[in-house]
């Protein structure tokens, strides 16, 4: 446990990493307001909710945030990318977490990611396409949504030109804004990673119609898709979504912790300005220490994420457990916040007029994605104190 | 360990320390010790500790960034490495906590140059322990609330009252004493003073007994205490502030000098032992889904509180400078007191046992550790004063008071 930290004592977070995150915190607050989401996700819910239409989203700042070179951040240089850091990069998504925004940013990073670990001629000419703007998403869970690397939903068979896809892989996300997936397949004893083309023959989308207002989720089934051998990223998919594996955990806790903040900094202004009993809620106790108790799990999950970005950047032994321990802490204080934010605002926080519940969503989503926190604690429990019935002594 | 930001005299003296503290370990204590140096109760413990902090301080490892003219060794930026090192070496903590953490840095803010030569020396070395006069049986929480009084009699004070859970009093030959020198206003009629104890004409000190059936604190008795006005830290009715500047010092809100003492992994290493030697309901409690989630929560917890302390070194990624700082009172000792709670709830029957008991569980250290674990989120401002520090000034709420 107490393994000493080779990565650097400030996790990597220079002065450029702070630059791109203060640019994208920058361009966010100008760009996209709360207004602005709530007016663009949240205007009515019959539309999404009674009607099944997908959640709109700003495809213009998208267009934008693409020229900027957001989505390939995660791409080395060498294939036409910035190669930020995981530390720069989780900086950036904890702001577009903090305004919730509606995009395919976490899902292209985490394929980038993927295709990173990868290292083949196949994986660097996707990784130059999304340098180039091309959007993408993993299509890695079966129908029992495992969210383990091991666990593929679809089977690959050899029909001797190259392979052929069959299976649902489910919980896709953002799939309908995705130009390239990154499939998961069962071929013998390892798995082997497919990029499909979104327009590919033999595959098709099936909307998930989801309580998340800030993206689009979808079953996309596979029915003897074909893959030709240029379209092979790794026949050792196993083993790359594993040493991927932290790094899409980290991802998903950036945004989770930026979220939380958001919801933190809303919920203690609310408490300054609504007054009962003629004072400001935030007078008194039951408000205010459940605000600092918020913080506190919301500070813990944040020191957890840079520590994982930067243990993940040093190619530490320790990634795994550090990126699973920012998952767990970042997914339980988002719970605890969403629930407080809520309960705190009162009356006006339970209208869907106000907006709060487009936030206390997207946390919901998150929380779950790739594992909650009990999840991780089980993975960790394996890793920090060994496999149950490891300790040697016969139970009994 | 590497570490970009560090001088190579920094480096250099890092290296040192390490190779200091594995040559120099001390010896077993000749008697258990407690678990903080707030309740050293027994001769046998305190010569023992005062022995190791004057081996510690001469090896330049306390006291490492004081100036020379006050008894430290006049360095920059040594002592938060000499502290990483002594905690993680895991040897005994260092008996003057009060002197160290909160006399020395208040003497050094707001002492007279004779002040300083004077006192400081004695904090450092151990030779001369402190101990804090704050709490009133009136005064908890609410400290400005203090009955203790101090009359201004020509070159001297008279002081009268009684003060509480006062940690290390019956070894103490100093104490910081939070005295009302005015009725007339709660919070500007305090005066500070550096009151001698040991010995003393109208000082009386007597144990309290904790709810673990130990002593450690004590009570403080003045009557017509004759204290010398050279003593008065800072003006007549600056009390308050002074205090302050003891608190948040003490709060680790500043650069303290260290407590050594055991680190957060080696709690959790030892639960997971004890889990391993445990059993629930016919399974080793080290193989129960319920048990070992509530030890990776602990160990998350503690990597967090490991990972903040990095993490409140870099600016970039701190919102607000003191949002880290002023949570480490609150965190540490809630982490400590959950640590020994689980430990309880995972020894099962067995923690019923307690220190007498051969066959108690780790010599019955649970169920004293969660018993004591109170003195820690109570003491140094409670933990739910914390909570109205940090909502008040980090998160800007009004103010409860």
């Amino acid at each position: 446990m107490n393994t000493p930290i080779t990565a650097p004592r400030d996790f990597g977070f220079g002065e450029d990493e702070a630059m791109l995150r203060d640019m994208a915190r920058k361009m966010l607050s100008e760009r996209f307001s709360m207004s602005r989401l709530r007016e663009l996700v949240a205007a009515s819910p019959e539309p999404v909710y009674d009607h099944g239409h997908r959640p709109s989203w700003d495809e213009p700042l998208w267009k934008e945030i693409v020229e900027l070179g957001w989505t390939g951040l995660a791409v080395g240089e060498a294939e036409g990318g910035s190669g930020v850091s995981l530390a720069g990069i989780a900086g950036m998504v904890e702001e577009a977490g903090r305004h919730a925004l509606p995009s395919p940013l976490v899902p292209t990073l985490s394929a980038s990611l993927v295709l990173r670990a990868a290292d083949s001629e196949v994986a660097r000419q996707l990784l130059a396409r999304v340098a180039g703007g091309a959007t993408a998403s993993l299509a890695i869970t079966n129908e029992r949504g495992s969210w383990e690397p091991g666990d593929a939903p679809l089977n690959a068979t050899d029909d001797g030109e190259g392979l052929v896809l069959q299976g649902t892989a489910r919980f896709v996300q953002d799939a309908f804004k995705a130009d390239l997936l990154i499939a998961s397949a069962r071929a013998g004893e390892d798995l082997v990673l497919c990029a499909v083309e979104r327009d590919a023959a033999g595959l098709s989308f099936e909307a998930d119609h989801i309580h998340d207002l800030t993206r689009d989720q979808a079953s996309v089934v596979f029915d003897g898709v074909k893959i030709v051998p240029g379209a092979i990223i790794s026949r050792e998919g196993a083993s790359v979504l594993r040493s991927a594996w932290p790094a899409l955990l980290t991802l998903v806790s950036a945004d989770l912790c930026g979220a939380s903040e958001w919801l933190l900094q809303a919920t203690v202004e609310y408490a300054k300005e609504r007054v009962q009993f003629d004072r400001p809620i935030g007078f008194f106790q039951a408000v205010k220490h459940p605000l600092v108790d918020a913080m506190v799990e919301i500070d813990r999950a944040r020191s957890l994420l840079f520590h994982a970005a930067a243990e993940i950047d040093a190619g530490s032994a320790g990634a795994e457990v550090a990126a699973r321990m920012a998952k767990s802490a970042a997914s339980d204080a988002a719970a605890f916040i969403s629930d407080r934010a809520i309960q705190l605002h009162g009356g006006i926080g339970f209208t869907w007029e106000y907006g709060l519940h487009i936030y206390f969503k997207r946390n919901l989503h998150n929380q779950a994605l790739l594992g909650d926190g009990v999840h991780q604690r089980k993975k960790l429990a394996d890793l920090l104190i060994g496999p149950v019935g490891s300790s040697g002594i016969l139970n009994g | 360990m590497t570490e970009a930001n560090l001088t190579p005299e920094q480096l250099e003296f890092r290296e040192y320390a390490q190779r200091w503290l594995e040559e120099n370990a001390p010896p077993p204590p000749p008697e258990r010790l407690p678990i903080t140096p707030i309740e050293v109760m027994t001769v046998g413990q305190r010569d023992y500790l005062q022995d190791w902090q004057y081996k510690c301080f001469a090896a330049g490892l306390v006291g490492a960034d004081y100036p020379k003219a006050y008894g430290g060794h006049g360095h920059t930026g040594f002592q938060r490495i000499a502290n990483q090192e002594l905690n993680r070496a895991q040897v005994p903590f260092l008996i003057n906590i009060v002197g160290l953490s909160m006399a020395a840095p208040t003497i050094l803010h707001h002492g007279t140059e004779e002040q300083k030569r004077k006192f400081i020396p004695g904090c450092l070395s151990g030779e001369e322990i402190w101990c804090q006069g704050f709490s009133e049986p009136g005064a908890g929480s609410d400290l400005a609330n203090q009955r203790t009084s101090a009359v201004r009699e020509a070159e001297d004070w008279i002081v009268n009252g009684h003060k509480v859970w006062t940690s290390l009093g019956h070894f103490a030959k100093w104490m910081i004493l939070v005295t009302r020198t005015s009725k007339d206003d709660k919070y500007n009629g305090l005066t500070y003073f550096l009151c001698p104890i040991a010995g003393h004409a109208g000082v009386t000190v007597r144990p309290l007994v904790k709810i673990t059936g130990e002593t450690g604190f004590n009570e403080v008795f003045f009557e017509d205490v004759r204290v010398p006005d050279a003593n008065r830290l800072d003006d007549v009715g600056k009390g308050w502030a002074v205090a302050m500047t003891t608190l948040l010092a003490e709060r680790g809100a500043s650069e303290g000098a260290g407590s050594g003492g055991g680190s957060g992994s080696s709690a959790i290493a030892d639960l997971i032992e004890l889990a391993r030697n445990s059993w629930r309901d016919g399974v080793l409690a080290v193989d129960d889904p319920v048990t070992r989630d509530a030890i990776i929560q602990r160990a998350i917890v503690g990597e967090g509180l490991r990972q903040n302390g990095r993490r409140a070194r870099v600016a970039a990624l701190c919102d607000h400078p003191m949002r880290l700082p002023l949570q480490q009172k609150l965190t540490a000792s809630e982490f400590q007191q959950d640590n020994a709670r689980l430990g309880v709830e995972i020894a099962g029957a067995s923690a019923s046992l307690y220190k007498l008991d051969p066959r108690a569980p780790d010599a019955g250290h649970w169920p004293l550790a969660y018993l004591n674990s109170y003195g820690n989120t109570i003491a140094a401002g409670t933990n739910e004063i914390q909570r109205n520090i940090l909502g008040e000034r980090v998160l800007g709420l009004p103010k409860s008071k």
